[in-house]
């Protein structure tokens, strides 16, 4: 893998930093006038998600970090590891479990999610922003109480629950944004 | 791409016109001379922390190797020498490899000397010229020492560089890789620009450093101690270096011998050699008049009066541009 010297370095490149991937998210460069130049440097570790920053003394390298991004689709759970599928070479990748984390509630087969890749493992299973589910379990729906502004607990396909307004139903199709786990619309079949 | 255009606001750029019209306006009345000196020359700074761009003349055979001048201070002593009385200069300077948000590798200096100051008497027209400019209060003075002693509870004219770098720890900046590869200024550069800088220089008020460790004495005349300490200073305005000044040394010999050593250093880690600058030696041998000088950045200035968070905002095109 690639190194970086200090002044290389942009936001958006990954590195390693104390054997873990990580992100650079700003690199400031500080220098007295007649003294020595640093990079103060601030990272996110793509393993703990934890922003940390350092100081590097100008000129120092960093060792460049095989992580990349790749768009595959989910093909089923054997229990201990999940399956993602590279459509185009049909290759497949498993990833475990600290690599789906809590996210994969929103994921259902055939899905297509942000994989991140590091040294060709899964490290991160980034489901789309905004996903349309159905609804498996709920109360009954109150017919035509669109305006009301209650909110009820509703289960989906994938296992997520999510509140959602009094007037859906079960049966139904919705659409979440899976950042913030918020109830979006309701979506026509 | 629309990479044609000034990274600065045309009206950004209306602002430096008129500082710079003030600046020479300011001298004019004080009766500084502006001079004009080269920024292609034979020699260049040997300074550890400067790095110098390089190119050469192809009309001659061999080539001859030039260097873009990293500040015009040594032809500037030239001329003092040769009796000019007091003078300044507004120019380019080049320094290789520095880019950042303060940061351009080619930026506006203002450098000035004056012929029977000294570095504090420097400060006091400073003073003048920035409340002029900046319309701002005079300068809070403090020396080296006490900004250590004040921000980072070490002494810097006596702390080991162990005890220096323990305190870059206790202070929560500890976590620079290859510790072992800082010495001594290099771990007063840390807690300089990481703990101390940014708390000098607030309220609109400038904060002048002065009194610096005579490891760092640059061109300034050391003055014995103990302490021994270098008659340097620096200008902060909102945590951000402005200015560097001395109060100069005048002895040839001296300054030879700190060229030297700055080149045994410098091949010791494996930068590249660079000439000294034998004119100026000629000159200090001829005789330099007692005298301090100081540059000060025009581009960090123009930030600091237009509140611009980089230096992008104040020059027309910096190097992503140029």
């Amino acid at each position: 893998m690639a190194n970086f010297s200090t002044n290389e370095i942009k936001a958006g490149l990954k590195v390693r930093v104390d054997g873990d991937p990580c992100v650079i998210l700003e690199n400031e460069y500080v220098k007295p006038g007649k003294g020595q130049a640093f990079n103060r440097i601030r990272i996110r570790n793509l393993k703990t998600q934890r922003v940390i920053e350092r100081t590097y003394k100008s000129g120092d390298v960093l060792e460049g970090a095989d992580v990349v991004d790749m768009q595959l689709q989910y093909l089923y759970n054997d229990g201990s590891l999940w399956y993602f599928m590279d459509q185009e070479t049909f290759e497949q990748h498993a990833a475990d479990e600290a690599a789906v984390g809590d996210t994969i509630k929103w994921v259902k087969e055939q899905d297509i999610c942000n994989v991140t890749l590091y040294n060709g493992i899964p490290l991160i299973i980034s489901p789309p922003n905004q996903v349309v589910l159905r609804v498996m379990e709920t109360d009954p729906g109150l017919r035509g109480d669109t305006t009301s502004g209650g909110s009820k607990p509703a289960t989906l396909e994938t296992g997520a629950v999510v509140r959602v307004p009094l007037f859906v139903g079960i049966n139904d199709l919705i659409k979440v944004d899976t950042r913030t786990a918020e109830y979006i619309s309701r979506v026509k079949e | 791409m629309a990479d044609w255009r000034p990274s600065a606001s045309l009206s950004a750029l209306r602002r430096r016109a008129e500082v710079l019209a003030r600046i020479r306006r300011f001298f004019e009345y004080r009766g500084v001379m502006e001079v004009d000196t080269p920024v292609l020359s034979v020699a260049t700074a040997t300074d550890l922390h400067v790095a110098s761009f390089s190119t050469c003349d192809q009309g001659t055979t061999p080539y001859l190797p030039l260097y873009l001048h990293t500040s015009p201070e040594f032809p500037m002593k030239r001329l003092l020498a040769a009796g000019t009385g007091p003078i300044y200069q507004i120019c380019k300077v080049f320094r290789s490899g520095e880019r950042g948000r303060w940061h351009n590798p080619e930026f506006t200096l203002l450098e000035w000397y004056r012929p029977g100051f000294d570095h504090h008497a420097l400060m006091d027209e400073m003073d003048t010229l920035l409340a002029e400019i900046l319309d701002c209060s005079p300068a809070v003075r403090l020396s080296y020492a006490e900004i250590f002693l004040q921000n980072a509870g070490a002494d810097p004219h006596q702390a080991s560089a162990a005890e220096l770098r323990e305190r870059a720890v206790l202070l929560g900046i500890g976590e620079v890789p290859h510790r072992d590869s800082l010495d001594r200024d290099g771990w007063l550069d840390l807690l300089l620009t990481h703990r101390i800088a940014p708390t000098l220089g607030q309220d609109g008020r400038p904060t002048f450093v002065y009194d610096y460790p005579a490891s760092q004495a640059a061109l300034a005349q050391i003055r014995p101690g103990p302490p021994a300490v270098a008659e340097r200073f620096e200008v902060y305005l909102g945590g951000v270096e402005l200015a560097n000044g001395f109060h100069e040394l005048r002895d040839s010999q001296e300054q030879r011998q700190r060229f030297e050593a700055d080149r045994t250093h410098r091949s010791q880690l494996g930068l590249p050699r660079v000439p000294l600058d034998e004119r100026l030696l000629d000159a200090l041998d001829y005789g330099l008049p007692g005298c301090a000088g100081v540059a000060l950045g025009i581009d960090r200035l123009l930030m600091a009066i237009i509140g611009a968070t980089t230096i992008d905002e104040v020059m027309a095109f910096p190097l992503d541009r140029a």
